[in-house]
């Protein structure tokens, strides 16, 4: 039997009460939310955090709607809820299409955004989505809260911009509308970790590319994203030949590593040829004639 | 109905699972719902190198922490002489290390405490020293000159040699391969896989100082064994032993053998007084409990350029781990690789295995492989294919030329199988129409011209050889692969039928009862079927490589006609007719004996039960009531097979297979529970999916285990997994009482190289031939560059 070792455990009540168990804690203590990660390693004894402040009953950061020009995502969302919100769907389908392929449904119906997002594990999904999309990360801390870009949230593998004593709170993720967008995975079985996966947003004018977001995940691209890739599509008319283009980018300029997923050299293919699915399909969405469901 | 020659299922057919009631319920006990007064708790520390000499251990530290009540060490053990235990395949295993670690996750020592998070805490106390040494990782390598060696407890060896076997005839076939028109070879490797039950191994314990009896609860798949073995390794007398084994949430052939941590937990009990449980968790399950196949194969096949087969040759490596310790039966240290001509006609055959010591966990035999039939299918059927590329032959009408025909049965085989009964032709004649083979062709065709996903087609035939075994031939450590039943008929006709086997949810409480109810004229929910307990049950050698329903379904159904005689004679005596006038007959209202014509002269079994308990006076040969013993020692093996068909679509740009179709056909003989059969056909072809697509257990360089959870190790689930179409054809084995042939393992067997053929169908246009399981995305990706991957090592 998997058995964790000793620790405490505390309930928040509120964003504050949950900052003052942080500090009171300190650098041992962890935040839980969905725990889909935290307990798999605390049982295995990989993390051993003394205290777990538990988030669960913060109502306030279970928000999600549209507020403004921008989707707001709170931190305490399960992912099965922005699976199965249709708002979500219309503005972002990105989100939809990789909900559908994180874990299974139990993970989803408990695990959370913002619990994915601190986790950092360099194969994130929602780390590419929300990197495509370029969201702004609320972080709260004692002295109130702070916005974050998302790329320059993720410092490393398992490594946030959530300083000690802080919390995140939500994303909020501008809507452009007319915008499309797209997820594709690469995964050995359904609910597996991902081999590489890529998302894409893609917003069109005047017959050529007006934005384009990129996200990558587990090919070791630095902030989950592909600049070079996205810096040679703007201006450019969208067709299949600026989409295996950006492909061919994306992947030269990532950095994947073999592991039991696969060789080095099939993911970086597959992150170009994921890159070039995912825009063919966003541009689709977006409504060009070049794109492709 | 007529026994044993009928199409028609059993009595009873598809009613539903006794069992499942309380399954469903979450009712079932497993061994850590079992709880006990007192009850302490183990936990076992585990080598973190694959190959480490042992310098010293300190548990001081652990015994000192609070809740901790003995610490196991392999010294405690040495000093009690248990350090070491026989393997199942006469080799000896160590139960805790006293010399050196030989595979990475083998047991250093074991702590028993008040809880399982104690023992766990104090597990991180014992300081452990180790020197690390080279591992031997890559088979391979085993043999080379240098290489490490692994067994140098054994006194005067130099290498990792373990075992060299062959069969068939050398000369022979040599000499076919010298004057064929085509002769096709190739290297493949049956990967090492898990069967990672859903229930994990563990035990509790409970030594009774008082009364000196021990009573083991673990997840066994051959209590009796299990007793004996226990008797003959700890000395203890085997009447004061008893093992229940009691619900267990899969076995596969992993639940076969005792593994160490069965004994640490009855040392720790004998030691402390008080009963002890251990459970292991899922890492320790999939890093040392039995793992199955890690065949290194090269096959060859030789043949008329117009695709007659005329020989095969095969040469093995076989991979053991650090102790020989697979479950097969004594003379066959390959299983029954044996049978790799498969199902053809085939004039030559030979075929030789090495075996050798890695370091690894041991096992070999285990996850439905039916005694490495698995490996042998695998093998004939995939060399089918490389010679249908090589003739450029359709795969399906190459082995419709090359199957046995229905009048060669019994056939003998040139490795000395003699085949039962069989009409391969038709099985396979019936997958193909039900696939629709030929416009699955036509498709495939259209697609390779038009682009898209590959269309791929995989055909199988396999035959099984299961049932082990006449006990002339057939032994495990010396104890012959018979089994026992007892029916007891209480008074008014309720029977209780107790087995020797032990089912890990293959419903012997229902299909065993059914094979009583059918033989007595009553309903299957009168008969109760005990197994598990071998302080209840006769004794016998439980439930692996199909042997249920061919062995003990064949004890049932006899102890059920001894029954049914002993009724003749009292029935005859309650009628005063002589027991040669009556006859036996089953209507609607049940079974009964009556004067022959004259039907309404005759009495119900319930009738008969109840005299046989009453002041009627007792004809010669009833001492009272009806209940019978009988011991089955099979004559042969039965040989149940079927012919699949596999459709994938395969993503050049990503190398992902999805299976679209898979058409089963399986003759397993008579069906009794045909709900039953076809449940563990699902499950058997969900694991054949699994096996072929991503089971992957490699090992790196320094012997890490890269495949310890299942994150890593992956199982497949329903999203991998088609909609599956089965059918059936029917011929009984002509030995077997009700002529049934057994199932558990067929889909096992016969599914994995089904996928693996559909998916290198995909992949033909490429000028693929073969590419090692599993086929995951990276593997077909990488095998679609001209570099398909070494599935047994780390990928670099």
């Amino acid at each position: 039997m998997q058995v964790p070792a000793r620790f405490e455990y505390e309930r928040a009540n509120s964003v504050p009460h949950a900052l003052a168990l942080l500090e009171r804690h300190g650098p041992e203590s962890r935040v839980i939310a969905g725990g889909h990660s935290l307990i798999p390693m605390m049982k295995l004894r990989l993390a051993r955090p003394e205290v777990l402040i538990d988030i669960n009953g913060l109502a306030e950061l279970s928000a999600l709607g549209v507020e403004g020009d921008a989707l707001l995502v709170g931190a305490l969302v399960r992912h099965a809820e922005l699976l199965a919100d249709p708002e979500v769907g219309r503005y972002f389908p990105i989100f939809h299409d990789a909900e559908r392929v994180i874990a299974d449904p139990v993970v989803r119906n408990r695990g959370t955004v913002g619990g994915s997002l601190c986790q950092a594990d360099p194969s994130e999904d929602l780390s590419a989505a929300f990197a495509a999309v370029r969201a702004t990360a609320l972080v709260q801390g004692p002295g109130g809260v702070r916005e974050v870009p998302i790329r320059d949230f993720h410092r490393g593998p398992y490594e946030t911009a959530v300083e000690p004593g802080e919390l995140l709170t939500g994303l909020r993720v501008p809507i452009r509308p007319g915008a499309g967008s797209a997820y594709e995975k690469v995964e050995r079985r359904a609910g597996d970790w991902p081999v590489a996966a890529a998302g894409s947003l893609l917003r069109l004018g005047d017959g050529v590319i007006a934005e384009a977001g990129i996200g990558l995940t587990a090919v070791g691209a630095e902030h989950f994203a592909a600049p070079e890739a996205e810096a040679y599509l703007v201006g450019r008319a969208p067709g299949a030949a600026a989409f295996a283009e950006a492909g061919r980018i994306a992947a030269a300029h990532c950095n994947p590593r073999a592991d039991q997923r696969g060789p080095a050299a099939y993911k970086r293919h597959l992150a170009g040829e994921l890159v070039r699915r995912v825009l063919t399909r966003a541009a689709a969405r977006a409504g060009s004639p070049e794109g492709e469901e | 109905m007529t026994e044993g020659t009928t199409a028609a299922p059993m009595g009873f057919g598809r009613m539903h699972r006794k069992e499942d009631a309380r399954f469903v319920r979450g009712r079932g006990t497993y061994v850590d719902d079992v709880r006990l007064p007192g009850m302490l708790h183990g936990a076992i520390l585990r080598s973190p190198y694959a190959h480490a000499r042992i310098v010293s251990v300190d548990a001081s530290a652990a015994e000192a922490h609070p809740g901790v009540k003995a610490v196991i060490t392999g010294e405690t053990l040495a000093g009690m002489g248990l350090a070491w235990m026989p393997t199942l395949s006469a080799d000896v295993q160590a139960v805790l290390a006293t010399d050196k670690v030989r595979y990475q996750g083998q047991e250093v020592a074991f702590v028993v405490a008040e809880d399982a998070y104690t023992a766990r805490d104090a597990l991180e106390l014992i300081e452990v020293e180790y020197e690390p040494l080279e591992p031997v990782i890559d088979a391979r390598r085993a043999l080379d000159e240098g290489a490490p060696v692994i067994r140098d407890d054994v006194e005067g060896r130099t290498g990792n040699h373990i075992f060299d076997w062959e069969a068939g005839d050398r000369e022979q076939t040599d000499a076919v391969f010298e004057r064929a028109e085509v002769t096709v070879a190739q290297d493949m490797l049956y990967p090492r896989v898990h069967p990672a039950p859903l229930e994990t191994c563990g035990a509790v314990a409970d030594f009774d100082r008082v009364t000196g009896k021990l009573t083991v609860w673990c997840p066994t798949q051959a209590p009796h064994a299990h007793r004996t073995l226990y008797a003959l390794v700890a000395g203890l007398p085997e009447h004061k032993i008893r093992v229940i084994s009691p619900d267990i949430g899969g076995g596969f052939g992993g639940k076969v053998g005792i593994y160490p941590g069965y004994v640490c937990a009855i040392v720790g009990s004998i030691a402390t007084g008080r009963p002890v449980k251990w459970m292991e968790d899922r890492s320790e399950n999939l890093m040392s409990t039995a793992f199955a196949r890690d065949y290194h194969m090269r096959g060859e096949v030789a043949a008329t350029r117009d695709g007659r087969i005329l020989a095969i040759r095969v040469k093995v490596l076989a991979d053991h781990g650090a102790f020989n310790g697979t479950a097969q039966p004594t003379k066959f240290p390959a299983g029954f690789f044996g049978v790799f001509t498969g199902s053809y006609d085939i004039e030559a055959a030979h075929c030789e295995v090495t075996g050798v010591y890695t370091n690894k966990a041991p096992g070999g035999v285990a996850y439905a492989c039916s005694f490495r039939i698995t490996e042998a299918v695998y093998l004939v059927e995939r060399m089918i294919d490389v010679l249908a590329c090589e003739l450029d032959a359709d795969p399906a009408e190459l082995r419709m030329k090359n199957l046995i025909r229905p009048e060669r049965f019994p056939y003998t085989s040139p490795t000395g199988w003699e085949y039962d009964s069989g009409d391969y032709p038709r099985a396979l004649r019936l997958a193909l129409d039900m696939a629709e083979y030929d416009k699955l062709r036509a498709e495939q065709a259209e697609r390779r011209r038009g682009g898209g996903p590959l269309l791929g087609v995989g055909i199988s035939f396999f035959t099984e050889a299961v049932g082990a075994g006449p006990r002339k031939h057939m032994d495990i450590l010396g104890l012959g692969m018979a089994d026992g039943a007892e029916l007891r008929v209480h008074p008014t006709g309720k029977a209780v039928l107790r087995v020797s086997c032990q089912s890990q949810g293959q419903g012997h409480e229902t299909t065993f009862a059914q094979i009583v109810a059918h033989e007595l004229g009553v309903s299957p929910d009168d008969v109760e079927v005990v197994h598990g307990d071998t302080d209840q049950t006769p004794f016998g050698l439980g439930t692996y490589g199909s042997r249920s329903t061919p062995v003990s379904g064949a004890a049932t159904a006899i102890v059920a006609r001894k029954v049914r005689e002993r009724a003749r004679l009292v029935a005859a005596a309650m009628l005063e007719a002589s027991p040669d006038d009556l006859e036996w007959s089953v209507s609607e209202t049940g079974g009964r004996w009556s004067v022959q014509g004259s039907a309404e002269h005759g009495r119900s079994i319930q009738e008969i039960a109840m005299a046989a308990h009453s002041n009627l006076e007792l004809p010669e040969g009833v001492e009272g009531h009806l209940d019978a013993v009988t011991v089955y020692n099979p004559p042969n093996l039965t040989y149940p097979f079927g012919a699949y068909v596999c459709v994938v679509e395969v993503d050049p740009g990503t190398g992902q297979v999805k299976v679209r179709r898979f058409t089963a056909v399986d003759d397993c003989g008579v069906r009794i529970n045909p709900m039953i059969v076809e449940g563990q056909i699902h499950g058997g072809l969900a694991d054949g999916v699994g096996m072929a697509l991503m089971q992957l257990m490699a090992f790196d360089e320094d012997g890490n285990h890269l495949g310890a959870s299942f994150m890593d190790y992956l199982l497949p689930t329903s999203m991998e997994c088609p909609s599956w179409e089965l059918g059936e054809t029917v011929t009984p084995s002509p030995h077997h009482p009700i002529g049934a042939k057994g199932v558990g393992e067929s889909a096992t067997v016969g599914s994995p190289v089904a996928v693996v053929n559909a998916v290198l169908d995909a992949l033909r246009p490429y000028g693929v031939r073969h590419a090692d399981m599993p086929l995951t995305p990276a593997n077909v990706w990488s095998t679609l560059q001209g570099e398909p991957l070494r599935t047994d090592l780390a990928i670099t």
